[in-house]
């Protein structure tokens, strides 16, 4: 019973996150509208949307910042409006705007959460301390927080949202702004969080991100879930591999899809502003085959190539097909 | 919620600090914020200058450069002075607390204090803690440069104590109404607009600086029943520098002692509801 984690692998099935019709209205708008979420424990929900998707309002409602106008959600088992103390204790959140105290240090912004999270001033000390080792700002303990970089305030942001050894941790657009480099080791310290058995929900707008970390995936659009399942699940549903085949002369775009349509397993789209026609095609479709139409069409191609469907394809689908 | 979310792993997390007295728990969280406030004045020393240089120069610009051509009843002008620039000190000295608390609310930090397991009030109580130390010192520092100009208080310790304990009130009130304009306004800024268009001339218009006697009729009328005046004349009977008052007071002055205290205790029933209602309301959505 002393540790939270231990629970988490003996009960893989327990939820810690429940959310049924969940909606947020501002004035006539629905920001957020029918959300159903089962986050099991120990595992990551992709929250994935362009800007005012609802991704942010969903975090809100979530994280106690705003009351929903609709629906139940429970965090760690406290329902988020009748007992928004008990979700509290229990969570940690990193928001999009890194929400700390410029005029403290680095080291006194960790401290403060820890004390407000009722730790002894010693023991959070230690924490603030360990957890600055953590996202690498050890050398920048004590300088105050406005003197930090974008990425470094975030990475405060993130081990603020440490302190308190949260079950249940919410990141809104975690890696936004962050170098590559920076964005693998965030990467590498949320997998360890989930390892121990932190539930992680994040929001992004990066498809790799939601496809690296993510166990589920909620596509959101305009406030409504357009997708939920896993990102193998999402990229099965929309069909198969695809070929790009890029040209160098944009009229030979309208052609190449012509020449490709017996492979075609659903219309092919094009990208005017760089040159690539993507084609959806069967499993069963042999890249050679495709070469030879369009080469047979005598059309020049630049480059040509055959992958698997990324989110992003999934993304593009669901959203388009919405409009 | 339904039995299978409810997972003991959590019960394990909340009764660490659910178990403590709420009370305990509130009195820590607001010293934790307190102590956010004094950190900011280590990091930022000119946020004091107001309370501490400002009120001397106030002293030492009236004693010396205006006193000598303001005549007042009893002829001793530095001790008709003190009253005054503590009560206007302490009215300016709002402009503080709103500001901090206006920019707290622009910035994203208040988002964090919201989601954490801290009381609520704890926020405004911890800002209302650092706030009156600073008006505190103000009123030491004042006290002190009063004496050393010449003031005397001559009524007796008890009736001392009395006035700074009236001080101490006045500058609780203060704190609160700063808070609750903090909450009010959309941008720091707008805080010091609010502070010259309301503040000063409620503070100059009153008998902190001159004897209302000298002022044209209708202002004159406005002077004495202005709670300033008031606050300033209550301060100047506990500590005995009313002088040689003439004839009959105009009925506000004749009680300002009683109607100090009484205004001061009205303007905190009110100004300390309302800031936590509007605390309430712009930090949820």
């Amino acid at each position: 019973m002393n540790n939270e984690r231990t629970d988490a692998v003996s009960q893989p099935n327990a939820i810690a996150v429940e959310v049924r019709g969940l909606g947020k209205r501002y004035g006539e708008l629905w920001a957020l509208r029918n959300l159903d979420l089962a986050v099991p424990r120990g595992t990551v929900l992709g929250l994935l949307g362009h800007n005012g998707a609802g991704k942010t309002t969903a975090i809100r409602i979530l994280t106690t910042l705003a009351l929903p106008t609709e629906g139940v959600a429970s965090v760690a088992g406290h329902d988020v409006a009748l007992d928004p103390d008990s979700v509290r204790r229990s969570i940690g959140v990193a928001a999009q705007e890194a929400t700390v105290d410029g005029l403290l240090t680095a080291h006194g912004n960790l401290v403060m959460v820890g004390r407000l999270h009722g730790q002894s001033a010693r023991a959070a000390r230690r924490q603030a301390h360990d957890l600055l080792a953590q996202v690498d700002l050890a050398d920048a303990a004590d300088k105050l927080a406005k003197d930090l970089s974008g990425g470094m305030r975030r990475r405060l942001d993130l081990a603020a949202s440490l302190m308190s050894n949260p079950s249940v941790l919410f990141l809104d657009e975690p890696t936004t702004g962050l170098d590559p480099r920076s964005r693998n080791e965030l990467w590498d310290l949320l997998r360890g969080l989930v390892r121990d058995g932190t539930t992680i929900i994040l929001t992004t707008q990066y498809l790799e991100e939601a496809d690296r970390l993510a166990d589920d995936v909620v596509v959101l659009d305009h406030g409504l879930t357009v997708a939920h399942g896993t990102p193998q699940q999402l990229k099965a549903q929309i069909g198969g591999d695809r070929v790009d085949v890029s040209s160098a002369s944009p009229h030979e775009l309208e052609r190449i899809v012509e020449a490709t349509l017996p492979f075609a397993s659903q219309p092919a789209s094009i990208d005017k502003d760089t040159g690539v026609v993507t084609i959806p095609v069967r499993s069963d479709v042999r890249l050679m085959d495709v070469m030879h139409a369009v080469d047979d069409a005598g059309i020049d191609v630049v480059d040509i190539n055959r992958r698997q469907a990324t989110l992003d394809d999934v993304f593009l689908i669901l959203t388009e097909s919405r409009r | 919620m339904t039995a299978t979310v409810l997972d003991p792993a959590d019960t394990t997390i909340a009764p660490t600090t659910a178990a403590q007295p709420t009370l305990a728990e509130w009195w820590r969280h607001t010293l934790v914020f307190a102590g956010r406030n004094v950190q900011h004045i280590r990091r930022l020393p000119e946020k004091l200058l107001d309370v501490t240089i400002q009120p001397i120069m106030f002293v030492l610009l009236f004693a010396y450069v205006f006193g000598g051509a303001i005549g007042v009843p009893g002829g001793n002008y530095r001790e008709f002075l003190i009253g005054g620039i503590l009560v206007q000190s302490l009215s300016f000295a709002m402009v503080g607390p709103a500001t901090s608390i206006a920019t707290d609310l622009q910035e994203g930090v208040i988002d964090r204090f919201r989601a954490l397991p801290a009381k609520r009030s704890a926020y405004l109580s911890g800002h209302f803690l650092a706030e009156l130390g600073g008006m505190a010192l103000s009123i030491v520092i004042l006290l002190g440069s009063g004496l050393v100009v010449g003031w005397r208080p001559h009524d007796g310790i008890a009736n001392l104590m009395a006035g700074l304990l009236l001080l101490l009130l006045f500058a609780a009130a203060m704190v609160w109404i700063g808070t609750f304009i903090g909450l009010m306004v959309r941008t720091p800024d707008a805080v010091m607009g609010v502070g010259f268009t309301v503040v000063f001339p409620i503070t100059f218009l009153s008998n902190a600086f001159v004897p209302t006697d000298t002022l044209p009729d209708v202002l004159q009328r406005i002077a004495e029943w202005n709670p300033i005046s008031v606050m300033v004349a209550g301060i100047r009977d506990l500590f005995g520098n009313s002088g040689g008052q003439v004839g009959a007071q105009p009925w506000p002055i004749e009680h300002a002692v009683v109607l100090s205290f009484v205004a001061c205790g009205l303007l905190l029933a009110l100004a300390i509801p309302f800031s936590l209602r509007r605390y309430r309301s712009r930090t949820i959505d």
